[in-house]
């Protein structure tokens, strides 16, 4: 019966300064197996996978690997028992060639001592055969490569230790559909070569599409393992939160007031021809692939990128915007894509990034009035119910989702007529997510006129009265789930270009 | 109306106490053993004298401050303060009256400012790459400017900024608490300020949030540059002349204060106080040192070993926060 097992973790626990993170937690998998972890962010999924790669001990407990007991908190010992760990983020030296990467710190030498490229740059191209990118030369500078591909250089790096439990960290978080699918082909061919492959993700129907079997983690405990087949999304959602999600999505009917925004044939460096409308007290989901030109359409709208034609109107007047502070005095607000990159200060305080938009409203001159501030702060954190010590807190110790709340928050404060949402919800847990679909759809009911980017058809397909397909740099079809049945296929059916065959047909 | 003003100004004072804490105590615990060791540190006569000593490095620093807490950086106000030195000795040297030249100077800083700032802002090279460029360029100015040779002045108006005094304070201590209150003013009070802070913490949230980032980014370096000109300009009158090699290597002195009291090297953060304190420890550091007959080199090293300190400290505050957000 134990030999099975190619993983066991028994009876794990583990604790950070008095805080138990881990709680006699127990883990097991077969050669072979896919097996997705899922759970909240801080339920212990990294601290397990840490552990089982030797970057963190535990404080009691074991794990056995092919029925041999791991010296645990060693990285060597795990690495050569066979565990490999891609991480989140992408760990190459970007201006190193893909072999030199594959084998860095573990470089083969010639017999007078210097580096033997000759050998480094057969090996890779042995392994990169392998996993079937026979046609990607081991002389490339990483740089040029596509996020997919550099993914797929941290697997060859990861393959070219043997290794036989391969964990994946969130991998297709930068990646596009198509990659995607590429990347799920590797992991089946891996596996049917016996390679079991621990996946975390927070995306459902990946889990659905690539896992044999999954595990779900809460609060530092194992909760449930169950065949893939025998789950339900709702029953891992459930189990992942703790409790039931009454109205994952709102249901929001409001009729759209009056027009807002009229864009006619707007056409910037980066997007071409775009036309639409948005009402008041509306939700318009815009999707497509990445770099459909998705952002870079609102980019237009908001001044970041300039619009070489085309005319933009705003309540039926002709306007021009050439900055975001032009856009923020004409009621238009944009939370952008990657909070961390482009939307929070996360040094400074939870106060400062919330009202950094609405400066002018309590600091005149030289004076400041803190009171004034300070009301603008109680409103949106009871509005937002964002989840924190004080306001004097820094942004960067709230998590994901009470993050993105701050964020919206910053530009609600700034009582905008038009909100664009850039992927609201990436990287955000799944109960906090249903909280902003809420918020969403509250917004809205105000009378705010709301501009929803998401790559997630689920969320497009449930929020928004309108859904524009991108494709290419342009706005290639609207529809219109409340008067029409849509389907995914359908979405995906324009945004990948399906559009071009159809009028090539006609 | 009065008391709520009252508790904000003990809370922000709270605030900088919290904030401080580390510096305050060292700079409390290097005031504690030079009075304890010598018998002349805890004087009027030479406090007032430490204070006409460390005015130049805290004008410098107060510059230096503002542009790394937009994350960026000036390695030309040495440069700069020699330049502007020479330009109001002459000036006044040629007959124009006092006042004049030394507004003519600051003006003139400005424009060394202006300069940095829009090359900062209108191409992508680094501030830093900017700054040394500029840094050469000034200098080289210096000596064309004065064929190498030091220009005497013993101008009275000129020399009473750098040797006179406004009842018990030495002028150069006020110019020290002006500048203290501008920037102080500035980076709490006023949106520049919040802008500031906004454009060195993201650069890119800055810009999403309509802050104006090159504007802002000109405007500082145009400040600095004011502040390295005022400085050279006391420097000069201190010693009745300028010299065109004078303030070599006070850009690290510099930087070394802004750092040691808190500034990030990264951007975002920061205070003027802070900044204040890191010049206070280091100019009481050289002055004990020096009562304690330790030789000038001995007072390099520490400097050293002191920023390393400081730094290092800060760097463990820092992780530890992430580390319990990261578990959190």
């Amino acid at each position: 019966m134990n030999e099975d097992y190619i993983l066991q973790m028994k009876g794990i626990n583990k604790s950070f300064g008095g805080v138990s993170v881990l709680h006699d937690v127990s883990f097991e998998m077969r050669a072979g197996e896919v097996r997705a972890l899922a759970g909240e962010n801080g339920a212990g999924k990294s601290t397990l996978m840490k552990i089982l790669g030797g970057i963190y001990d535990c404080d009691s407990g074991e794990v056995l690997i092919g029925g041999e007991r791991l010296s645990t908190g060693s990285v060597q010992d795990s690495s050569s028992h066979g565990v490999s760990i891609i991480h989140q983020e992408i760990v190459l030296v970007q201006d190193m060639t893909v072999g030199e990467n594959i084998f860095l710190g573990r470089e083969f030498k010639t017999k007078s001592g210097f580096v033997d490229f000759r050998r480094i740059y057969k090996e890779s191209r042995e392994i990169l055969g392998r996993i079937g990118l026979g046609q990607l030369k081991p002389d490339t500078i990483v740089r040029e490569l596509s996020l997919s591909q550099q993914q797929m250089v941290e697997i060859a790096k990861a393959l070219s230790t043997n290794s036989r439990i391969l964990v994946m960290d969130e991998p297709t978080s930068s990646l596009t559909d198509r990659e995607v699918e590429f990347l799920f082909e590797q992991i089946r061919a891996l596996s049917k070569k016996g390679v079991s492959i621990i996946y975390i993700s927070h995306k459902m129907d990946e889990i659905n599409q690539i896992a044999d079997s999954v595990t779900i983690m809460r609060d530092g405990r194992h909760i449930l393992t169950r065949p893939i087949q025998e789950i339900s999304y709702e029953e891992i959602i459930q189990n992942m939160v703790g409790h039931k999600i009454e109205d994952y999505y709102p249901d929001y009917k409001v009729k759209p007031g009056k027009e807002v925004l009229k864009v006619e044939h707007m056409t910037t460096e980066k997007v071409e021809d775009i036309s639409f409308t948005l009402r008041e007290g509306e939700i318009l989901g815009f999707t497509g692939l990445m770099g459909a030109g998705r952002t870079e359409m609102v980019n237009g709208l908001f001044g970041l990128d300039p619009v070489l034609s085309g005319e933009i109107y705003l309540d039926g007047i002709k306007s021009t915007i050439h900055s975001p502070g032009e856009a923020i005095k004409r009621k238009i607000s944009l939370v952008p894509e990657d909070r961390k990159e482009k939307g929070l200060f996360l040094q400074n305080t939870i106060a400062f990034n919330m009202t950094i938009t609405v400066m002018e409203e309590f600091i005149k001159g030289i004076s400041v009035d803190y009171k004034k501030e300070q009301q603008i702060l109680n409103e949106y954190i009871h509005q937002l119910d964002i989840k924190m010590a004080d306001t004097e807190q820094l942004a960067v110790e709230l998590s994901g989702g009470n993050q993105q709340k701050v964020v919206i928050s910053k530009w609600l404060a700034s009582a905008p007529r038009i909100l664009i949402l850039d992927e609201p919800t990436r990287g955000v847990d799944v109960g906090a997510k249903s909280d902003i679909y809420h918020l969403i759809c509250k917004i809205a009911e105000k009378g705010v006129a709301v501009i929803l980017i998401s790559s997630e058809l689920p969320e497009v397909m449930n929020m928004s009265s309108r859904i524009g397909v991108m494709c290419e740099g342009r706005l290639v079809k609207f529809f219109e789930p409340d008067k029409e049945e849509v389907t995914q296929e359908q979405i995906m059916h324009y945004a990948t270009g399906g559009y071009e065959h159809e009028t090539y047909r006609q | 109306m009065k008391l709520t003003d009252n508790s904000s100004i003990i809370k922000s004072l709270q605030k900088f106490l919290k904030r401080n804490f580390m510096i305050l105590a060292a700079l409390f615990l290097i005031v504690l053993a030079l009075s304890v060791f010598t018998d002349t540190f805890l004087t009027t006569d030479n406090l007032l004298s430490v204070m006409r000593q460390i005015s130049v490095d805290a004008v410098l620093a107060f510059g230096m401050g503002m542009v790394l807490i937009i994350g960026c950086i000036d390695l030309s106000v040495g440069s700069v303060l020699a330049l502007s030195g020479c330009v109001c000795v002459s000036m006044i040297e040629a007959g124009i009256p006092t006042e004049a030249a030394v507004m003519i100077t600051l003006a003139f800083g400005a424009c060394c400012g202006a300069l940095n700032g829009l090359l900062a802002t209108f191409t992508t090279i680094p501030s830093f790459i900017i700054t040394l460029a500029t840094q050469q360029c000034f200098r080289g100015a210096s000596y064309l400017m004065t064929n190498g040779k030091s220009i005497m002045c013993y101008d009275e108006k000129f020399s009473a900024i750098g040797t006179g005094y406004a009842g018990p304070i030495p002028i150069l201590g006020i110019v020290i608490l002006v500048c203290l209150i501008f920037t102080c003013t500035l980076l709490n009070k006023t949106r520049f300020g919040r802008g500031m802070y906004a454009i060195g913490g993201n650069r890119d949230a800055a810009v999403y949030a309509g802050i104006k980032v090159k504007k802002i980014t000109t405007c500082v370096y145009i400040f600095t540059g004011i502040m390295s000109a005022m400085a050279g300009i006391m420097l000069s009158s201190r010693v009745y002349s300028a010299s065109p090699g004078s303030g070599a290597g006070y850009e690290c002195n510099a930087i070394a204060a802004a750092v040691l009291g808190g500034v990030s090297f990264n951007g975002g953060i920061g205070t003027a106080g802070g900044v204040m304190i890191g010049v206070m420890i280091i100019g009481f550091m050289n002055n004990g040192l020096n009562m304690l007959h330790v030789t000038s080199y001995w007072q390099i090293i520490v400097k050293g070993l002191l920023i390393l300190l400081a730094v290092y400290l800060d760097t463990l505050r820092n992780n530890r926060r992430l580390h319990i957000k990261k578990r959190g």
